[in-house]
């Protein structure tokens, strides 16, 4: 039998590894000029230099190391007043220069922490994260394998290279072993994720979109008995390319290493692949036999020594840190802890938080993004923000509302218009020819024609039992075809039953 | 008119007396008829030429301003990246490759009207002291073509001493153009590292690589030298301040009163007696023009080489990862279901000759994790030292000097299956790359038991590069009042009358 998940964590402590690799969003790559942009053709934004043609030569890309350092200093890390770049040599078609340049014992930013805050059973508890480095790298290129069962370079037919992703800046951020965190661990790492995508997004360095690969995040994992000092052998888990998968890859692979424990196995130190649509995940390369990557200092660059003046002018500059600026959001809009834990889980904040700098009650602006429009992002499964609707559309959509001139039903039908991409909420507003009945003559109509068709209720209410109105404004309300204001329409109706 | 010296074309071509067109085919003229035995070039762009000529022609009619040397023609050691023109660094794995691109030096030549011939042979990836490293055959010294001409840059060297062109691109990473330019009797000049762009030179070992002029006189080497220097943006490790005035201090020719420092770890033993004595003959002759001769110890030296062999393995077998065919170059062995990895092994393979192959396992082994602090490491430590010695010895000295190589030219295949004697053959240059300073060599010669040439060597600090052609213009002029001419002058006629 195997064992539960809570029977897994009596058992044994969880420790965990996080490397995340974030792609900087500079408009040139890393060490040449040639452009960033996601999406484009294949092999249209290559040059000399990241092609690796013969002699091309890499030169830093300052905003990159600029771009580098706040991330440092907003993860509270020391910055290294010398540090250098290497060369990580091995074979693979899709890296043009076989080797990759990357920061290997000499990194620029090192020693830092994240704290991040999880509910747990006895109420919020804060974890501390502590980062051992922050280093710089290139991307390589991407391979698409054609032919073949598994899409793997084994077996396929042929490959198709793109090097447009060659030479992109990634920083790659790794922490120290994080221990402690017992059955919270899955829910511990991919808060410290959404803190971490909060903070890049914060910053302005990265578009942060794990779906589009500009964060992605390795997961080590490894159990340990509990109580014991000793650590157990850990797996990679790499290719975790949301925040729910976070979670559900470290939940998996405690399972899975709980398992082969309980069985006298082994856990093999290797690399594995998370499947999104099974949440398992597969063995990859075995990395029991270390590969020998034969760093050393890249002789094309110049060792990286930033002005201590420089520093602290960044530092001055970095924006306010997204624990804080939660607080404060918290206090401002005067919203519930369990509310406002469900917008930080919607990851809507930032969003509300744009609507209601336009102007919307905050109230009312949460009520829409975290309700009807999440509703819709979920049934097409696509994240909130690619919804094509704006903060400006709804803060729009509430003033109207608010003037009277939509009922909040009416609104929903905005919405959906909205994002089918028929315009502006004013613009669906005139192509639909939605507009809220506020004619008594008409409202009077219908009253009548409801109170006569249910005189039983009617009478009722009459006679002074107030809760049977409801039933009769809902019919109202459909006779209107929902063009009513409904406030309208009950006190009408009231009135008419003499109430 | 090819038999002068790039200075007098020059002054030829601003006089209207002749035009880039005539000199350039004139040069072509001699390639046809003496490359044959001399097998300098591996390419001859004699249309690219002849456009690039009319061009400059052209803008001499319309007055423009031109640079010194423009419509002077000149040889390209085929290390360099040349826009639309095989540039294959004597590897048959860049067979048929033509570069998208122009390095920097190329630009630069470019711009300042200098006329390419022709991109000339080398030992592959500039691996190797005498051409015979070549992926496509040896090039044959114009003194006795039985002979090498050195190497690594002994295309360019050959080119100019067979009055081909009167200048020529080499690059010097252990001594590849100031050993050549001594076995062949011309002018070498090895720049500070830095001074010239490495953007669009091949590498083959990136922190020692650099890029320098050839000429047939120290003068002509300095017009040449002002014209390929100054930072470049596309190199992170070239240097910002102002190129070194070494045209005014080869005009000016002065040693009175200069320190020049003997080093005594680059004599004696180990160097062929007529090599040792007209180095001692030069060194009386700065003497008798003021200056003052100090000898300088230099301890660390002897481990220089063994330092080089391990630093610039390592760094070419990182530098030569990407021959991998997947881009460009040859490609081999890409039978049907044939994985990447064994079409990258087999190009190699073929594409690879041995002394690349020996280097990059050599430089592979070096960096390997449990090897890599007893020997990359410790060859860092090496250099450190070699640094060390050079600022005591500049303390004492403004110049340093010792022959260029310990032997004159050698028989081609002598050293061929002796990697270790051909080695040897770097000892005194090698210092220089190790420590990123400069370095000339300048002809000092012919050797009494051979009648072949023998190079001088003269070593300044970095970025101090006018020193060696102020050291070099005035002992070549001694030499020269003191032989009644040029010792180029001397060599064998080959081909056509001189």
């Amino acid at each position: 039998m195997a064992l539960t998940y809570d029977q897994v964590v009596a058992k044994y402590d969880p420790v965990l590894g996080l490397e995340v690799h974030v792609e900087l969003n500079t408009e040139s790559k890393m060490f040449c000029s040639c452009a960033t942009t996601f999406g484009a053709e294949p092999n249209t934004q290559t040059c000399p230099v990241c092609l690796a043609l013969p002699g091309a030569l890499p030169v830093v890309n300052e905003k990159a190391i600029e771009s580098t350092i706040k991330i440092g200093l907003a993860l509270n890390c020391k910055i290294a007043p010398y540090s250098r770049f290497a060369r990580k040599n091995y074979f693979y078609p899709d890296m043009p220069k076989n080797f990759q340049i990357s920061q290997y014992d000499e990194p620029i930013c090192y020693d830092g922490y994240v704290d991040v805050e999880i509910d747990t059973d006895e109420g919020p508890q804060q974890f501390r994260i502590e980062i051992e480095r922050v280093h710089m790298e290139e991307d390589t290129g991407k391979s698409l394998h054609v032919g073949g069962a598994t899409g793997r370079i084994h077996g396929a037919d042929y490959s198709l290279l793109d090097y447009n992703r060659a030479g992109i800046p990634l920083v790659e951020i790794v922490t120290k072993i994080v221990p402690g965190t017992g059955k919270y661990a899955p829910e511990v790492a991919k808060a410290y994720v959404a803190e971490l995508r909060d903070i890049l997004r914060g910053l302005g360095v990265s578009d942060v979109k794990m779906e589009q690969g500009s964060l992605r995040c390795d997961a080590n994992v490894s159990l340990k008995p509990a109580g014991s000092q000793v650590l157990g052998t850990r797996s990679e888990t790499k290719n975790v390319n949301s925040l729910r998968s976070v979670e559900r890859a470290i939940r998996g692979e405690m399972l899975r290493h709980a398992e082969l424990l309980e069985k006298g196995e082994k856990v093999k130190q290797e690399t594995r692949h998370f499947q999104e649509d099974t949440g398992l995940t597969r063995s990859g390369r075995s990395k029991e036999q270390a590969e020998d990557y034969r760093y050393f200092p890249d002789p094309d660059l110049v060792p990286v020594k930033p002005d201590a003046a420089w520093i602290e002018t960044l530092r001055a500059a970095l924006p306010e840190r997204p624990s804080i600026r939660r607080k404060r959001l918290q206090e401002q809009w005067a919203v519930p802890d369990k509310e406002f834990a469900a917008m930080v889980n919607a990851d809507v904040l930032g969003i509300v938080e744009a609507t209601v700098l336009l102007g919307a009650d905050p109230t009312k602006a949460r009520t829409w993004w975290l309700g009807e429009i999440s509703r819709i992002a979920n049934d097409k499964s696509v994240a909130i923000d690619e919804l094509s609707i704006t903060p400006k559309d709804v803060a729009e959509l509430i003033a109207l509302v608010a003037s009277g001139e939509l009922t909040d039903k009416l609104a929903r039908q905005v919405v959906e218009g909205v994002i089918a991409g028929e315009g502006t909420p004013a613009e669906v507003v005139a192509k639909r020819g939605i507009k809220v009945v506020n004619d008594d003559g008409a409202l009077m109509a219908a009253i009548e024609k409801v109170c006569a068709a249910q005189a039983e209720t009617a009478e009722k209410v009459r006679g002074g039992h107030l809760p049977a109105a409801g039933a009769l404004i809902g019919a109202v309300m459909k006779e209107t075809q929902g063009q009513a204001d409904a406030a309208k329409v009950r006190e009408l109706l009231l009135k008419y039953l003499g109430q | 008119m090819i038999f002068k010296t790039a200075t007098e074309m020059a002054d030829a071509l601003q006089s209207k007396e002749i035009s880039s067109v005539e000199l350039t085919q004139a040069h072509l003229d001699r390639i046809d008829s003496v490359d044959g035995d001399v097998k300098a070039f591996l390419y001859v762009d004699k249309e690219g030429a002849l456009a690039q000529a009319a061009a400059v022609d052209a803008d001499r009619a319309a007055g423009k301003d031109l640079s010194p040397l423009a419509g002077v023609p000149l040889a390209l050691k085929d290390v360099l990246a040349q826009k639309g023109v095989p540039t294959t660094a004597g590897s048959r794995i860049l067979e048929g490759w033509r570069p998208p691109y122009d390095s920097t030096v190329v630009s630069k030549l470019k711009d300042a009207g200098i006329i390419i011939l022709g991109k000339t042979n080398m030992d592959e990836f500039a691996m190797g002291s005498s051409t015979e490293n070549s992926g496509y055959g040896p090039t044959f010294n114009p003194w006795d073509l039985e002979r090498t001409p050195g190497g690594s840059s002994g295309g360019s060297a050959a080119a100019v001493s067979a009055f081909e062109a009167p200048l020529a691109i080499g690059s010097d990473t252990g001594g590849s153009i100031r050993q050549p330019a001594a076995l062949t009797g011309i002018v070498g000049v090895r720049p500070t590292y830095g001074a010239v762009s490495r953007y669009g030179l091949i590498a083959y070992s990136s922190s020692l690589d650099q890029a320098g002029p050839f000429g047939r006189t120290v003068l002509d080497t300095a017009l040449l030298h002002e014209a390929i220097a100054g930072h470049d943006a596309h190199d992170a490790t070239s240097i910002k301040s102002a190129v070194p005035a070494v045209v005014s201090a080869a005009k000016s020719g002065d040693v009175k009163g200069m320190k020049i420092g003997v080093i005594k770890q680059l004599q004696g033993e180990g160097y062929q007696k007529g090599v040792q004595s007209r180095f001692t003959e030069s060194l009386d002759l700065l003497a008798s023009l003021g200056a003052e001769i100090v000898e300088v110890d230099c301890p660390s030296f002897e481990y220089a080489l063994a330092a080089y062999y391990l630093i610039a393995p390592s760094e070419c077998s990182s530098n030569l990862a990407r021959f991998d065919a997947m881009r460009y170059g040859l490609r081999t062995g890409d039978a049907n279901g044939a994985s990447a990895e064994a079409v990258m092994a087999a190009t190699r393979d073929a594409g690879f000759g041995r002394e690349v192959k020996r280097r990059i396992i050599l430089g592979t082994y070096a960096l390997s994790s449990g090897y890599y602090d007893a020997y990359y490491g410790s060859a860092q430590k090496i250099r450190t030292l070699i640094i060390q010695d050079y600022a005591k010895a500049f303390a004492q000295a403004d110049v340093l000097v010792s022959p260029t190589a310990p032997t004159t030219a050698y028989k081609i295949g002598e050293k061929v299956d002796d990697p270790m004697a051909m080695y040897l053959g770097d000892v005194a240059t090698i210092p220089v790359n190790l420590a990123g300073i400069c370095g000339m060599s300048l002809p000092a010669g012919l050797a009494d038991e051979d009648n072949l040439p023998v190079g001088f060597q003269i070593m300044a600090p970095a970025m101090q590069d006018q020193r060696l052609y102020q050291a070099g213009a005035a002992l070549e002029a001694a030499l020269n009042s003191k032989w009644g001419g040029a010792l180029i002058s001397k060599a064998p006629a080959l081909g056509g009358a001189k």
